[in-house]
Order: C-alpha cells, then structure tokens, then sequence
C-alpha cells in the first residue's frame, strides 16, 4: 500500500506540473457543468402550453405523465448535456495516463523503477488510480456542483426530480468510476506504442466513442435515456473494464516494458 | 556473490548473451567489458530479475533469477544506462520515492546520508532537470544504493561524463569497494577497468576471457622488461638472449629489450651480467601493455 501511494503522489506532483493536464482537469469540467445549467437557464420559460404540440411523439415515455409539456421540453434538453458528466472520467484520465507513462517512456524512468522490489501490480494500480481518482472527483464535485445549481435554477419541483432520477446516479457514481479505468488502462495501451504524450492522447481519445454514441444518439431521437439503457451501459463498461485491466496487466510486464515497448 | 550459468538470452533469432558461465566473488570489483552490442546491459538486466533469460540460471546473493526475484531486487542496487530521473521533480524527493519502494526504514536520513556523501545535499531541493549530466549520475549512484545493497551492478556509469565528472564517479567506486561491497562494472573504457577492477571478463555475446588485468596483459603478450643503457649494442643482446630463461632480447636505439616470464626472479642476475659486460645501467623498467591492446588483441582473435 505504501508503495501504490508514494507512485501516486509522484504521479501527481509530476503530471499536475503541467499546466496543459492540469487545465484539462479543472477547465472541462466546469465547462461540463455549466452546458447543463445554461441549458436550465435558457429553457426556464418553456412551461408555456403551446410547445407541447411541437414536440416529439416519444416525450410521453420520456417524461412522467405529472409534468407539463414545457417542463418535459427543459428535462430533455438539460439531459442532451447531462451525458456530458460522462465525458469528464473519459477525457481526465486519458490527459494523465498519456503524459505519465509516454513521460517515464521518453525519460527512460521506469527501468530503474522496474528494478525496485515493487510488483508490476502495485506499479500499474499506482498509474490507474493516479489517473481516476482526480477523473471520479472532477466528475463527482462537477455533478454536485451541478446538482446546487440546478437546485437554485429550476423552478418546478417535478423537473428536479427527473434530473436527479436514479439513472443519473448510476451514471456518475457507478458508471463514471468505470469509465475512467476504461480510459486509463486504454491509454496504457496507446501508450505502449507511441513515443509522443500528444499523439497518446489523441489516439486514446477514441475511448470517448461509447459516450457520444450515446448523446448523438439521443439527439438524433434514436433513444432516449433512460435507465435500462444506463444499466445496460454500466454492465458493458463492467465487461469492457475486465478486458481493459487483462490487456493492461499483460502489457505491464517487467520483460514486456523493456524490451518490447517502443 | 554472482554465480551464472550458461546464462543465454535471444531476442528473436538475435543471440545477445550465449552461455555465459562465471563467478564474480565477494567484495570484488569485477569489470565486465566489451564493445558496443557485446550484450552487457542485456546481461544486468538478467542478474537483476528485470528480464528472464531464454535459458540457464544465475544465483545472485544467494537468490535464484526467475525464482527469487523480490528477494534479488531488494538486495541489488543497479544504475541503469540511462539514469531515468524524474526531472521536474527534486534530487531530494527523487530520491524519497525510491528509498520508499526499496522498503527503507529510515527514508530520510538514508536519503539525507546519500545527498551528503556525493555532494548534492545543497542542491536537494533544486529540480533534477537543472542538474548537469554528472551531477545526474551522481544522484542515480545514490539512488542505488538508498537500501545498502550487498551487490551493485553499474551500467557504463562514466560514459558521457567530463573527465572531472568521470573521475569522482570512479573515486566513488573505490570508496564502494573498501566497503566491501560486490561492483559489477560494465564498461568499454578500458582505462577504467584496469584502474578500478580486481578481475575483468571480456565479454562479446561470449565469454572471451576473465582474469587480473595483470594476467591478462602477460598472458597475451608475455612480459617485457626495458634496460636504458648509456650506449646498447648487439653483443650484450645476444649475451643475454644465451641465457636459458629468456624468450627474445632486442635492441632499440639506447634500450634493451627483454621478454621473459619472471622479471623479478632475474632482472638481479641480468643487471649483473650487464654490468660484467661493461655496460652502464641508467633505468631498469617493465614495458606495460595497456588493456587496450589486449583487449583488441583478443576480440579481433575471436
Ligand atoms: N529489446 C531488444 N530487442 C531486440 N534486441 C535487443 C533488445 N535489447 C538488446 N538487443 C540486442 O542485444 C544485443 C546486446 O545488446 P545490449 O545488451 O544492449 O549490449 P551492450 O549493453 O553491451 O551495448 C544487441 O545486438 C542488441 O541489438
Ligand atoms: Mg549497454
């Protein structure tokens, strides 16, 4: 345990030097959490009757029968921006991860870190939780940050309660710590294999796929969210992270490190 | 103590150590040496549990590579190729981190100790990046040996460094040596094996020799003496070649030339005979080969 933290706070004092994660890390979430609000802000007025004939059909299943038609309109844009809490424990970890292991690949630091008595399972927990414990955090303090707003904002109680649906829970809390060790052992992957931290990070961007999938696919009205699909989404990432964690801890051999990464 | 046996690694079809078989004993400096290529790092990184060999074994402080790996990491210090500091980081927290996974009881005072014995303890607090290449080098010898490894294994540790910087790093050496430890040095500068080490190998994808650098100068090239005669000629040569123990004797300008086995046993008796002949004796010396010729002697035989 003593090992797997003082790698952490090395992660830290390290990756947080540079100004590029760190303003990563504070930046996006806060953008990611006023999209949302403006969105609350800018659709407080729509609990005017006459949207309700404009809207789509599926807004039925998507709202509880007790809202108006207006205020059904408001918890479906402000849940457009919602997913957006997703993208936080994606992009946070692929920051750190990148610059923290293509870092000690350039500088040729993790020989003799490799020499120590550590176990390749220390050293790698080490960069993974480095990597998502401030992702969780960013996500966890942006969504209660969110939630405050939210509270000040929204006018109609019933619209409170569709944003603080369970669903939305599961996303951030359950969905979210997964999402990061999702991004984090890929970007372990990708870092492997190239020798630039930005290409690193571009490349293992791809990990945001499964999150616009689903927010381009409710705004394309292919879905909407609800929680069967947020279960359905946790359990796949809970597979997916399985796989992620395989390939990683393969990859994060003393022999594999030295010898074949590149 | 180091005990390998036919010790192999191939990278592919690329043989980069082939059956390397030896000794290296207590509290000896051993010199491992060879070209560029030779597999020298590849070699460390065997006896240091880093990589598995593609066969053979090797016994490093009592612990078996491949079986008792934690236990050789904990007792081994090794300075890599390339030192792998963290640069935006201290010298003085660089080192924390390393006494921490070392299991150092007493993390600071072994890093304070350290800072102090190489001369970086006023600089602790300064970034690594800042530092110069020896001043690097330095910090990565006490970053081995934070946990007072029995064995220490250093991956050419002067190369690239200054002539100053190379010295300090070799008069530390010495120092490790009076402590007793075990050196595995690998190198390809030839000058510092002779001065710093007790028995050298050399070393190219095979074992070529090990010996005292000593033994293997008169071993190749036998041992010659020089006599500075006020006036030499070809009379006293032949003399003193009549004589049964002497291999050849040459003349070169006012010098006398003479190989034989046991300079110290007749050099007496030869200065006399001289002196009989009527010449006059100025120096008396040993001609020294220096490693560099036997060490091109042998890889250009193999
Ligand atoms: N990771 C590797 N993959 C393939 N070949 C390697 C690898 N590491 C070293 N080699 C090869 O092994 C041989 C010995 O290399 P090395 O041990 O680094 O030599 P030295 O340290 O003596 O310069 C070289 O031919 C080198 O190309
Ligand atoms: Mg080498």
């Amino acid at each position: 345990m003593k090992k797997i933290k003082v790698i952490i706070l090395k992660e830290w004092a390290e990756v947080f030097k540079n100004r590029l994660v760190l303003s990563t890390v504070i930046f996006m979430p806060l953008l990611f959490t006023a999209l949302p609000l403006i969105m609350i802000f800018t659709t407080r007025d729509s609990g005017m009757e006459e949207l309700s004939s404009d809207m789509p059909a599926q807004f039925s299943q998507l709202c509880s029968s007790s809202l108006t038609g207006g205020e059904c309109f408001q918890v479906y844009m402000v849940s457009q921006f919602m997913i957006l809490f997703m993208l936080t424990p994606l992009i946070v970890p692929v920051n750190i991860a990148a610059y923290s292991i293509v870092g000690e690949k350039t500088t040729r630091s993790l020989e003799p870190l490799l020499a120590t008595p550590i176990t390749t399972i220390e050293l790698l927990a080490g960069k993974n939780l480095a990597a998502a414990i401030p992702a969780v955090l960013a996500t966890w303090i942006s969504f209660f940050l969110f939630i405050a707003g939210a509270w000040i904002l929204v006018r109609s109680p019933g619209v409170i309660a569709e944003l603080l649906d369970l669903m939305w829970w599961i996303a951030v809390l359950v969905a979210g710590p997964l999402l990061s060790i999702l991004s984090v052992n890929f970007s372990i992957m990708v870092s492997s294999r190239v020798n630039d931290p930005r290409v690193a990070e571009q490349v293992s961007v791809i990990v945001i796929l499964p999150v616009l999938g689903l927010f381009f696919g409710q705004i394309a009205g292919l879905f909407f969210l609800n929680r069967l699909i947020i279960i359905a989404f946790t359990l796949l990432l809970f597979l997916l992270d399985i796989l992620m964690v395989y390939i990683a801890v393969r990859l994060f051999q003393r022999e594999t490190i030295l010898t074949r990464w590149k | 103590m180091i005990v390998t046996d036919n010790l192999t690694k191939k990278f592919g079809d690329n043989l980069a150590v082939d059956r390397l078989s030896l000794t290296v004993d207590e509290g000896e400096v051993f010199g491992f040496l060879g070209p560029n290529g030779a597999g020298k790092t590849t070699t460390v990184r065997m006896l240091t549990s880093l990589i598995g060999p593609t066969f053979g074994t090797a016994i490093v402080n009592g612990f078996q590579i491949g079986k008792q790996d934690y236990d050789i990491r904990r007792t081994v210090g090794i300075l890599t190729e390339t030192p792998g500091m963290y640069d935006n980081l201290s010298a003085e927290y660089n080192l924390q981190i390393y006494a921490t996974l070392y299991e150092v009881q007493d993390v600071s005072g072994q890093v304070e100790k350290y800072l102090r014995m190489l001369g970086l303890w006023e600089r602790r607090k300064d970034e690594v990046g800042s530092f110069s290449k020896g001043m690097r080098q330095k910090l990565a010898i006490a970053r081995a040996l934070l946990h007072e490894p029995r064995i220490l294994f250093l991956d050419e540790p002067t190369a690239g460094l200054d002539p100053e910087a190379s010295r300090l790093v070799r008069d530390f050496i010495s120092e490790l040596r009076k402590q007793g430890r075990t050196i595995f040095l690998c190198t390809h500068n030839l000058d510092e094996a002779d001065r710093l080490c007790d028995r050298i190998c050399v070393f190219k994808t095979h074992l070529l020799v090990v010996d005292s650098p000593a033994n293997l100068r008169a071993q190749l090239f036998g041992r010659k003496v020089v006599f500075h005669l006020r006036e030499a000629n070809d009379f006293l040569a032949l003399t003193i070649q009549a004589l049964p123990y002497i291999q050849q004797a040459r003349v070169i300008d006012n010098k006398l030339v003479i190989s034989l086995d046991d300079p110290e046993l007749y050099n007496p008796e030869i200065i006399r005979l001289l002196v009989q002949n009527g010449a006059n004796v100025q120096f008396v010396g040993e001609l020294r080969h220096s490693l560099e010729d036997v060490y091109l002697q042998l890889v250009k035989n193999k």
